[in-house]
């Protein structure tokens, strides 16, 4: 699909920078005015995706590079893109069950897929157990509230 | 960031700012402390200055209603925002936590 804007950026796997990736994605995708609630729920889509990749791909080890793709496309979709080359996911269907977890120790609540899903119009999940995760959503905005241009 | 007060017999977390991954955790040390050392009967998360909220804030609530559950004191959650309540729906989070918004 043809791409209007784009925003690209890799930063490291620390848990400091979650807060930032969340709101620089929120700052590119409020050029198409979206309401609060779709900007909500895309910050929180992408919180938990950032999140997994510090928490699960690099074992909050610290160390490894998330990268994050933003792109702005026709009839007001946001696509995201968020990737690491950490340990990558074995069995993707229980990962992606509510409330399961591989890290209950850490008081993960097993819901980040849960809210990627819930709060966005598509979610693909790609992952190779040794070569990382990629994270690809969708969300449309103002699906419900036509601009009349004013 | 967190304050915490204590009441006749209750112990107030008054949270602010984005709750995270990156944040979760020093929150619940700081709780957890208060609440092994007072044993108070009912703990209030009051989440009025929170301004955002991921899935580690359903790993936070769930945490302190098990650790209650332990000590014999009960859970509540005050004043959560739209956002938040749309979060801890997804989880059934009001299984845990009495959940009031006056």
């Amino acid at each position: 699909m043809h791409t209007l804007n784009e925003l690209k950026c890799t930063f490291p796997a620390r848990s400091e920078n979650e807060s930032f990736a969340r709101t620089m994605v929120c700052a590119f995708a409020a050029q198409l005015d979206p309401t609060v609630e779709e900007l909500a729920d895309l910050r929180t889509a992408v919180s938990e995706a950032v999140t997994n990749c510090i928490v699960h791909g690099y074992r909050d080890s610290g160390t490894g590079t998330v990268a994050v793709t933003v792109r702005l496309l026709p009839q007001h979709m946001i696509y995201v893109r968020i990737a690491d080359k950490g340990c990558g996911i074995d069995d993707i269907g229980q990962a992606m069950q509510p409330l399961w977890s591989s890290a209950p120790a850490e008081e993960r609540a097993g819901l980040g897929f849960t809210v990627m899903q819930s709060f966005t119009d598509s979610l693909t999940v790609r992952s190779r157990s040794g070569c990382g995760t990629t994270v690809i959503m969708r969300k449309k905005m103002q699906q419900g509230a036509p601009h009349d241009g004013c | 960031m967190l304050e915490l007060k204590q009441e006749e017999n209750q112990l107030v977390a008054m949270l602010s700012g984005e709750i995270d991954h990156h944040r979760a955790r020093e929150i619940r040390e700081t709780i957890d402390f208060a609440v092994r050392e007072q044993l108070p009967p009912i703990v209030i998360l009051d989440f009025r200055n929170v301004t955002f909220m991921d899935s580690s804030g359903i790993g936070l609530i769930m945490g302190r209603a098990h650790l209650l559950e332990e000590t014999g004191g009960t859970l509540e959650v005050h004043h959560p925002s739209a956002q938040i309540r749309k979060v801890m729906r997804l989880s059934g989070a009001d299984r845990f936590a009495v959940i009031r918004n006056q």
